[in-house]
C-alpha cells in the first residue's frame, strides 16, 4: 500500500523532472511521448536525454536503497551501509586511481570502481571470517579496511593535479549527468536478477534479526544466508556505483525512512527500494534545476532531500518503533 | 555475545570460599594487567615525543635535543628547530591525540555504538563546512582564522545534533542521536561538496585541510586550543563513572541512581570541546577517535574509568609516531598525519580484531 503511494509519487516527480529543463516540454507531451505518440522535439529531448536519465536515477536509487537496508539489518546497526564491508572505499580508490594515475575514460573509471569495490568487499569478508561471520567482527574489520583505503585515496588526492582532483570529486559525489540508454539497459538487467533475490532473502534477514541461534533453530542456514545477503547487497551497491558513482546518503537514509513510513520494525527491503528511488529522482531534479543551467552532481542533492525529512521524522516520533 | 572476563561486577552471594579466592585473584590479575598496560602507554607517549623532537627532514642528535630543551641557545639552528618548530608540533600532537582518543571512548560509551566515532556528532562535518565557507568567502588561508572557523562550525553542528536528537517524545536515545548526527553531517557535507565543486580554488585549499595535518601550526594556535581541550578532558573524566552505569542500559542506570540526561549532556559537551579543539588544530583525523577506543577496550576492558585515560594516551602515542613517520616516509616532502594514522593503523587494527577477543560495548 505504502509502496503504491511512493511509486505514484516517483512517477509524478519523474514526469515533472522530464518536463522541466532548459527546453521545457509540457507534461501532456511527455505523457504522449511515453505512450508512443511523440512530437518532433519531444522525441529527442524526452526519449534520448531525459527519460534515460530519470530511469537511471530510479534504478540507482532502488539499488542503493535495498543494499543499505540489507546491510543495516545484517550489521544490526542503523549506521550500517555497503561501507561496512569496505565496498564504497574500495570503489572510490578504484575510481580515483583510474582518474588520477591513468587519466582513464568514464567507462574505465566505472570498471576501476567495480574492481576496487568488489575486491575490497571480498577481502573484508575473508578477513572477517573466523569460524563463522560475526556481525561485530565484520563491522570492525570493515572500519579498519575502509580507513586504510581512504588513506591511500587521500594521498592520491593531495598529490594529484587539481583538474584531476576536480574530476575525482565529481565522481566521488555521484553524478547522473549524461546517462543514456546503455546505462538503463545494464541497470534493468542487473535489477531484474538482484531484486527478486533480495526480496526472497528478506525472510532469512528477518529471522537473522532474532539472533544467529534463533535463526538456525527456525531453519535458516546461517552461514549460507549471510553469504547470500552480503553477495546481493554488494551486487546492488556495485550496480549503483558503476552507473552513477557512490551517490551519497541514499543507502543510509532509505532504510530508516522506509521503516518509519511503513511503521514496521526490521528490514523492509522493498519499501527501501521505493524510498531510495524517490530520494534519488527528487535529488536529481534538484541537482539539475537549483543552479540551472549549471548541473550539479546528484550526490550533492540527495542529502539535501533526504536528511531534512529524516530529521523531521526523528523529532516527531517517539522512541517506540524507532529501530 | 561474549562477556568480558574482567567484569568487576560479580554475583558472589552463593559461591564457596574457593570461588571467592579465585574472584579476588582475577581482580588482582586484572589490576596488574591494567597497570602494566598504562605504564607501557605512558612510556610509548614519552618515546613518541622524543622521536618527534629528534626525527625529521633534518635529523638532530639526541644530545642536541636535550641541550635545546635544557639550555636553549638561540644562535644554534638545531636548537631553534627543536624549540620553535618541533616542540610546539609535538605538544600539539599530544593534545590532539589525547582529545581524539578520549572523545572516541566517550562517544562510543554514550551511544553504545561501535560505529560511532566522535565525528557522528557532526563535529567534523560542521568544521569542514565552516572551513570551506571561510576559504570561499574570505579567501583566507590563515591557520588561526581557519582554526576558529573550524571550532565554531564543530560546536554549532554538535549543538544542533543534540537538539535534534533530544527533541520530541522520548528524549535522546543513542540511536536517535546517531541518526541525527549522520543526517546533519550528510547535509553539511552536501554544502561542502557543492562549494568545492563549483570553485576550484577552494577545492585546492580544502583538499589539504581535509586530510588532517600537524604541519605548520604555530604555538599561537596551541595556546588558543589547549584550554578548550583541557576543559573537555576534565569533563570527560568527571562523567566516566556514570557512563559505566549507562552502559548497563537506561533502565538499569536509572535504577542505580544515575541521572542519564545529565550524564549524556555532559558527555556530549566534553566530546564537542575535545573534538572541536582537535579538528580546529589538525583538521579531521577520523581514524583515531573511532579505532583507538576499540584497541584500548581489548586490553583494559569496558570500564570507562580506565578506558578514557588509556584511550587518550593511546591516541597521543599513535599520533606522535605516525606524525614522525610521515616526516621521513616520503622525504623531502611530508605525508600528513591523517593519512599515516589510517594507513598504518588500519591494517594493524584488522590484525588485532582477528586475533584478540574484542570486548563488546
Amino acid at each position: 500500500m505504502v509502496c503504491l503511494v511512493v511509486a505514484a509519487v516517483i512517477i509524478a516527480v519523474g514526469m515533472y523532472s522530464i518536463s522541466v529543463g532548459d527546453a521545457p516540454v509540457p507534461v501532456s507531451d511527455v505523457i504522449a511521448t511515453l505512450l508512443g505518440d511523440p512530437t518532433a522535439d519531444s522525441e529527442f529531448i524526452v526519449g534520448t536525454l531525459r527519460l534515460p536519465r530519470a530511469l537511471t536515477a530510479i534504478g540507482v536509487g532502488a539499488a542503493f536503497g535495498m543494499s543499505g537496508a540489507i546491510f543495516q539489518s545484517l550489521a544490526r546497526n542503523p549506521l550500517g551501509s555497503p561501507d561496512i564491508i569496505g565496498f564504497n572505499a574500495g570503489a572510490a580508490l578504484g575510481a580515483v586511481g583510474t582518474i588520477v594515475v591513468w587519466g582513464g575514460s568514464s567507462l574505465q573509471v566505472s570498471i576501476g570502481a567495480l574492481a576496487g569495490g568488489l575486491s575490497t568487499a571480498l577481502a573484508v569478508y575473508v578477513l572477517a571470517w573466523k569460524r563463522g561471520l560475526e556481525a561485530s567482527r565484520l563491522v570492525l574489520v570493515g572500519i579498519g579496511a575502509g580507513f586504510s583505503i581512504s588513506a591511500v585515496n587521500s594521498y592520491l588526492i593531495t598529490r594529484a593535479d587539481i583538474s584531476d582532483v576536480q574530476r575525482a570529486t565529481v565522481w566521488l559525489t555521484g553524478s547522473l549527468n549524461g546517462r543514456g540508454w546503455d546505462e538503463v539497459r545494464i541497470i534493468a538487467v542487473a535489477l531484474a536478477v538482484l531484486a527478486p533475490l533480495a526480496i526472497v532473502m528478506q525472510r532469512s534477514l528477518d529471522r537473522l534479526d532474532l539472533g544467529d541461534d534463533t535463526a538456525a533453530a527456525l531453519g535458516v542456514r546461517v552461514g549460507r544466508a549471510k553469504l547470500g545477503l552480503v553477495l546481493v547487497g554488494v551486487g546492488l551497491a556495485a550496480l549503483g556505483v558503476a552507473a552513477a558513482g557512490p551517490v551519497a546518503f541514499v543507502a543510509f537514509v532509505a532504510g530508516p525512512l522506509a521503516r518509519r513510513i511503513t511503521k514496521t520494525p526490521g528490514a523492509c527491503v522493498v519499501p527501501a527500494a521505493f524510498v531510495g528511488a524517490l530520494v534519488t529522482v527528487t535529488a536529481d531534479l534538484g541537482a539539475r534545476r537549483v543552479l540551472a543551467p549549471t548541473e550539479l552532481p546528484v550526490g550533492v542533492m540527495t542529502a539535501a532531500v533526504g536528511a531534512p525529512y529524516l530529521l523531521w521524522l526523528l523529532t516527531r516520533q517517539s522512541r517506540t518503533g524507532a529501530l | 555475545m561474549r562477556s568480558t572476563p574482567d567484569s568487576s561486577i560479580g554475583l558472589a552471594d552463593d559461591r564457596d570460599d574457593a570461588a571467592g579466592d579465585r574472584d579476588s585473584r582475577v581482580a588482582r590479575d586484572t589490576f596488574v594487567r591494567r597497570t602494566i598496560g598504562a605504564i607501557a602507554l605512558l612510556a610509548a607517549v614519552g618515546l613518541g615525543a622524543l622521536l618527534s623532537l629528534a626525527v625529521g627532514t633534518k635529523p638532530i642528535a639526541w644530545g642536541t635535543v636535550f641541550d635545546a630543551l635544557a639550555s636553549h641557545d638561540a644562535s644554534s639552528s638545531d636548537h631553534v628547530i627543536v624549540r620553535e618548530l618541533r616542540l610546539p608540533r609535538t605538544l600539539l600532537g599530544v593534545a590532539v591525540g589525547v582529545a581524539l582518543g578520549a572523545a572516541g571512548a566517550l562517544m562510543q560509551g554514550v551511544t553504545r555504538n561501535p560505529l560511532a566515532g566522535p565525528g557522528i556528532l557532526g563535529v567534523n562535518a560542521g568544521a569542514a563546512f565552516a572551513v570551506v565557507s571561510g576559504i570561499w568567502w574570505l579567501g583566507t588561508s590563515n591557520v588561526l582564522v581557519l582554526a576558529w572557523f573550524a571550532f565554531a562550525g564543530a560546536a554549532v553542528a554538535s549543538v544542533v545534533v543534540y537538539l535534534l536528537g533530544t527533541a520530541g517524545r522520548g528524549g535522546a536515545t543513542p540511536v536517535r542521536l546517531a541518526l541525527a548526527g549522520a543526517a546533519l553531517s550528510a547535509l553539511l557535507g552536501a554544502w561542502t561538496s557543492a562549494v568545492v565543486l563549483l570553485d576550484q580554488q577552494t577545492l585546492d585549499a580544502f583538499r589539504f585541510w581535509a586530510v588532517g595535518s600537524l604541519e605548520g601550526r604555530d604555538d599561537d594556535v596551541a595556546w588558543h586550543v589547549a584550554p578548550i581541550i583541557a576543559v573537555g578532558l576534565l569533563l570527560a573524566f568527571g562523567v566516566a563513572r556514570q557512563l559505566n552505569a549507562v552502559a548497563l542500559g537506561d533502565d538499569t542506570a536509572r535504577a542505580l541512581g544515575t541521572r542519564i540526561g545529565t550524564t549524556r549532556t555532559m558527555s556530549l559537551v566534553a566530546v564537542t570541546l575535545l573534538c572541536g579543539g582537535a579538528v580546529a588544530v589538525a583538521g579531521p583525523i577520523g581514524f583515531v577517535g573511532l579505532v583507538v577506543p576499540h584497541v584500548a577496550r581489548a586490553w583494559f576492558g569496558p570500564d570507562q574509568r580506565w578506558l578514557l585515560p588509556t584511550s587518550a594516551l593511546l591516541g597521543a602515542a599513535l599520533l606522535l609516531f605516525c606524525d614522525t613517520l610521515g616526516r621521513v616516509a616520503a622525504r623531502p616532502s611530508e605525508i600528513q598525519v591523517g593519512i599515516m594514522t589510517a594507513a598504518i593503523g588500519g591494517p594493524a587494527f584488522i590484525i588485532l580484531v582477528r586475533r584478540a577477543r574484542m570486548a563488546q560495548l
